[in-house]
């Protein structure tokens, strides 16, 4: 490996060939403010189109400034990251794209959490001298995401996790020059396009430009309606990640925390998604196994691999991409869904209430739960099973309104009968974690035999796409796992191509699966904090007592009282779903 | 922008999977085969595009971002008569803005746009190389030169016809 030896702000450093200047600064602590720039280097992500021209550097003998994120280093080079020339420059740019940009930073949802803000307070921004024409453009509200582009400033991170990342396609700059904007074809709404909602473009948009539909109003009025009976489900993603608004380390796992606040918030019962993650595998884990044995029988009718179907970026991309192939995925719902109609049927008769006096809200790591739960196959006569979905964000920021001090805040259990959960529904929230929830109890089931060893680490991991062998006591099963939408599709253009030789595939739409989610506290591109969130989630798994979905006695005793047996009439009809095709209803707008 | 919408016949959509055909279908060659599929339709209506997009594999979203960064592409069929305004510095300087605005007056549509009859459609362009006459106005193959916004009127009456 070829060395390049420079300096930088007189100091000194060594890099390798190709480094640029940007990166080799940072390796000797200087860190220069950037922008457009986005690297998650453990996902292979990255966004360096060099048009924000913030981290500019001197370089001795150069006429122009030079954008570090996007310049090579090169033997020799002089550089200065904070010369007079630099740092007015650096001002200039920001300035002037503050000039285009709306101010009403103080009421914006974004505040707080910002780049632009951040900048600007970094470099003392105090006034911003020009004055020019400003974008106007109208809002696009989704079930799920709002767009209000005259907060984009054309860093394009959006644009390279639609297309690049998701392979979604949505978000292109379109137009030419002052009129440009970051849109979908023919500037349709994002509820008329092929958009998944996955929510990735939340997480990466530096400025508002880009947010989540917020429900935390609505949820205000319902807990202070004393009409209303508010129960609460939260994902499993959320424990691993909510501490970090609270400046928790990231990692901290804060379920007891949670359970207390969700309760201080006034919810009326305090229940766990983990529960319904346990009671998805009993569904989808015997739905696997009944392809299975009519695959071994030589059926040559069955459909395999059996792909999840617990996240609905994932659903709607399919539906949208591969409606050819949509009885592939378990027809089970997911775990929100599945929640949702489990508490407004078995659990409201148990407390006897009606289910349109009764409120489930979701707490979820997402922002397409939002849009999920607005599916009419998920409602009876109107009513939905999930009335609306909040994100981990929108949680924060609710309990910081509430002034409740949520560090010092004792733990406690949720509760009973929906709240009980295994380690296998707890990993629901990392990417590889259904599928390997699938196996702990598939492998029982089918073999007849106990489960000494449930960790199975070959199924763990950020690979984008992962593959493993997991020998069901003579019987080789051949399992997949990808996460981003993008990995998604390679498998799938497998399978449809017949290349494939999974009998299983778990698919995640988010980087990470749930834990890197589109409503998820933001990370700003350290994608550290992911593996800190990976590991507290394993961490809560290793530490249960029950670790398999069918040992949940909480879930013994719903198949019991009211369900039967998994795929029973009554399952079906609340459990399992049937998907659509998408690929026509994209239409073009007059 | 808004867009007219077409259903395209099937011989329509089978001489645009020929032209990416032609070019192997390469997502690199995107300009090239809106090139020629302009050539072709004289526009590039969103249906088109959609085809394009399925052939290609390259998303709607960007293909649309291409056909609205080039001045060259158009999403709105040319009028069976249309005019181009020479905005080059010569016909500039000389008034070839006013002449026009008064031909957006007179026709009630801006650059870009083609009116509902279909018989008039108006852009603008850069120099055609006559600048002696500025300002300079064609329509169709015939140019008009040393135009004042008075002139708009009487020049359209002769397309009155036809």
């Amino acid at each position: 490996m070829e060395m390049i030896r420079l300096t930088i702000d007189k100091k000194t450093v060594e890099v390798k060939k190709g480094t640029t200047i940007l990166d080799a600064a940072k390796s000797i602590g200087i860190n220069i403010p950037t922008l457009c720039y986005l690297n998650m280097g453990d996902l292979n992500i990255e966004n360096k189109p060099g048009g924000c021209r913030v981290c500019v550097v001197e370089v001795d003998g150069r006429r122009n400034l030079a954008p570090s994120c996007a310049t090579e280093c090169m033997p020799g080079m002089v550089v200065s990251t904070h010369s007079m020339r630099v740092l007015n420059a650096r001002k200039t740019v920001v300035q002037l794209i503050l000039s285009d940009h709306p101010f009403d930073c103080l009421v914006c949802a974004k505040s707080g959490n910002c780049e632009l803000q951040d900048l600007a307070i970094k470099l003392g921004i105090r006034d911003v001298p020009y004055i020019g024409e400003q974008s106007t453009y109208r809002e696009d509200t989704s079930p799920s995401i709002i767009r209000d582009v005259d907060k984009c400033i054309m860093c394009r991170r959006c644009e390279v996790m639609c297309n690049e990342v998701q392979t979604v396609g949505v978000l292109s700059a379109i137009n030419r020059g002052f009129q440009s904007v970051v849109a979908p074809a023919f500037e349709m709404n994002l509820d008329h396009s092929v958009c998944t909602y996955c929510g990735q473009c939340v997480n990466v948009c530096p400025t508002g430009a880009l947010t989540e539909v917020d429900h935390t109003n609505q949820l205000i009025n319902d807990l202070a309606d004393p009409d209303k009976v508010v129960v609460v489900q939260t994902a499993p993603a959320v424990r691993a990640a909510l501490g970090e608004a609270f400046g928790m380390e990231p990692g901290t796992l804060v379920t007891g925390k949670l359970a207390t606040v969700l309760r201080e918030l006034g919810f009326d019962y305090v229940f766990d998604t983990d529960f319904a993650a346990d009671l998805t595998i009993m569904e989808e884990g015997t739905e696997l196994l009944g392809r299975l044995s009519q695959h071994l029988q030589g059926d040559p009718d069955v459909k395999l691999p059996i792909l999840t179907s617990c996240c609905p970026a994932w659903v709607k991309f399919f539906e949208h991409n591969f409606p050819e192939m949509k009885d592939i995925p378990s027809t089970a719902r997911s775990p929100q869904q599945m929640f949702g109609a489990i508490a407004k049927t078995y659990f409201a008769d148990k407390i006897n209430v009606d289910r349109k006096k009764l409120i489930v809200v979701s707490i979820m790591p997402c922002v397409a739960k939002k849009y999920e739960c607005t599916r009419d196959e998920f409602k009876v006569d109107g009513n939905p099973d999930v009335d609306y979905s909040v994100s981990t964000r929108e949680l924060a920021h609710l309990i910081k309104r509430a002034n409740i001090d949520f560090v010092s805040l004792p733990d406690s259990d949720f509760d009973n009968p929906l709240g009980e959960s295994t380690g296998a529904g707890v990993i629901f929230g990392v990417t590889g974690g259904v599928i390997e929830a699938a196996v702990r109890t598939a492998y029982e089931v089918h073999t007849g035999k106990a489960l000494e060893k449930v960790d199975f680490k070959q199924l763990r991991g950020l690979e984008g796409i992962r593959s493993a062998t997991v020998d069901f006591d003579g019987l080789p099963i051949n399992i997949g796992i990808a996460h981003g939408l993008g990995n998604a599709r390679k498998l799938l253009e497998d399978i449809k191509s017949g290349k494939s030789t999974y009998h299983a595939i778990e698919i995640m739409a988010c980087p990470g699966g749930c834990i890197g989610g589109g409503g998820q506290p933001y990370i700003h591109g350290d994608t550290s904090i992911l593996k800190a969130r990976q590991k507290a989630i394993y961490a809560e798994d290793a530490g249960k007592t029950l670790r398999k979905s069918h040992e949940n006695p909480y879930i013994i005793k719903l198949y019991e009282e009211f369900l039967g047996k998994p795929l029973s009439e009554k399952a079906h009809h609340l459990l399992h779903t049937h998907y659509f095709d998408r690929k026509k209803e994209v239409f073009i707008e007059e | 922008m808004s867009s007219i919408k077409i259903k395209l016949k099937e011989k329509d959509v089978a001489k645009i999977i020929e032209i990416c055909d032609s070019f192997d279908n390469n997502p690199g060659d995107l300009i090239n085969v809106l090139h020629k599929v302009q050539g072709e339709f004289g526009y590039l209506p969103a249906e088109v595009q959609e085809v394009v997009s399925n052939q290609l594999k390259v998303s709607l979203a960007k293909i649309y971002g291409v056909v609205t960064f080039y001045s060259f592409f158009t999403m709105i069929p040319r009028g069976k008569h249309p005019i181009s305004i020479c905005t080059g510095t010569a016909c500039y300087v000389r008034g070839a803005e006013k002449v026009l605005d008064e031909f957006k007056k007179v026709l009630g549509i801006k650059v870009g746009e083609s009116t509902a009859d279909g018989k008039f459609s108006l852009t603008c362009l850069r120099c055609v190389g006559a600048c002696g006459l500025a300002p300079v106005v064609q329509i169709g193959d015939k140019t008009y030169g040393r135009l004042a916004p008075d002139d708009v009127k009487r020049i359209l009456d002769e397309y009155a016809d036809n």
